[in-house]
């Protein structure tokens, strides 16, 4: 219970941050923020915070649903034009991962997991 | 049971956010055992599932999308705690993210590069006409964000939000196809290509394959919206100076 109920407050404090500052960050962020700094200050991560966090990440999918289904109702929009925007979609889609991709691995150090170290163990 | 109370007793279920929550819940469960039956293929994406059978049932319903909203807004209402709840695995994972950080801020000025001008290069060249081509450009950044800077620049924001949303599953499908074929091994240069590009769609699907993977994508989410907010306006700007 305490770990859902400091995510939520910490997103209220950054709410009220961003409503009192005028900063053009999501409320969620500052709230992301605080709750790293909290983790810093305490250096440990509780059983419960790492619990339920993680089952909050492991469903994100999920939560995307319903501003989804909000968009769909606009798709008669791109009717006329769909051709266009699915292959703008697919060129930058592929472009754009495999580029940024490239430039992290090529650019970092070695010795961070990779695919196969997960395959094999 | 007569007639008159099985349509209040309808009336009460299309009211009660009970319904609406199930239905969404029940959807994504369903695009899971679905997915997890095609041996997870990421081209079968719970949450493009999910969507689109919420939406027959809507169509097949009647139900207004602010009926539907309603109900399923307490479902939509934790993307907040989930993204405050971030902070953990960043802060698991502080010192691979030290370790890259020259590499994460030059794929983030390369990659939000390649977005906005792969777009908008592509669109004008197909013949699209300014206004889709301005809606196109911010669309790899969060929806919020990129339909803030279409209105800005000329674009129209609902369209930009068609473009965001599909970006996002465009991007959770084809993924893992395009770093295999580019040879892309790291976790958290896949997790962070998938979340530059696509935003929380893929970061949701980046969190299923590994958390560094899921962890480097929601940084870039988050990177990428600052990013496409400063660049977008100057690359435009240029663009229209070079004619």
């Amino acid at each position: 219970m305490s770990a859902i109920f400091v995510l939520i407050v910490l997103q209220l404090i950054g709410e009220s941050i961003v409503q009192v500052s005028g900063l053009p960050v999501p409320g969620a962020i500052i709230g992301l923020i605080l709750l790293y700094a909290i983790l810093l200050l305490r250096g440990e991560i509780s059983d419960e915070m790492s619990r339920t966090s993680g089952f909050l990440l492991q469903n994100l999918g999920v939560l995307f649903v319903p501003a989804g289904v909000g968009v769909i109702a606009y798709l008669p929009m791109i009717a006329t034009q769909w051709l266009l925007i699915l292959a703008v979609l697919l060129v930058s889609v592929c472009a754009t991962i495999a580029i940024t991709g490239l430039v992290v691995a090529r650019l970092s150090p070695r010795g961070i997991e990779t695919v196969e170290a997960v395959a094999r163990s | 049971m007569s007639a008159d109370r099985f349509v209040s007793g309808l009336e009460f279920l299309g009211a009660t956010p009970l319904l609406w929550l199930s239905l969404t819940l029940g959807a994504y469960l369903a695009a899971t055992v679905v997915n997890e039956r095609c041996y997870r293929t990421p081209l079968l994406n719970p949450t493009l599932l999910a969507i689109a059978l919420v939406v027959v049932v809507l169509t097949a319903t009647g139900t207004s999308y602010k009926r539907y909203f309603d109900g399923a807004q307490f479902v939509h209402f934790l993307l907040g705690p989930a993204i405050v709840a971030m902070a953990v695995p960043l802060y698991r994972h502080t010192e691979i993210i030290r370790k890259s950080a020259g590499a994460l801020f030059g794929a983030l000025v390369i990659g939000s590069v390649t977005a906005i001008l792969s777009s908008v290069l592509v669109a004008r060249s197909l013949g699209g006409d300014r206004e889709l081509w301005l809606s196109m450009a911010p669309k790899s950044a969060t929806a919020a964000i990129s339909m803030a800077i279409s209105g800005r620049i000329g674009g129209i924001p609902a369209l930009t939000a068609v473009l965001t949303i599909s970006t996002g599953i465009t991007g959770a499908c084809l993924a893992s196809y395009v770093l295999r074929l580019a040879g892309v091994r790291e976790w958290h240069a896949r997790g962070f290509a998938m979340g530059l590009c696509s935003h929380g769609i893929a970061t949701a699907r980046a969190f299923q394959e590994n958390e560094i993977a899921g962890t480097f994508a929601g940084l870039a989410m988050a990177l990428n919206g600052i990013a496409t907010a400063a660049l977008v306006p100057l690359i435009i700007k240029l663009l229209d100076r070079a004619g």
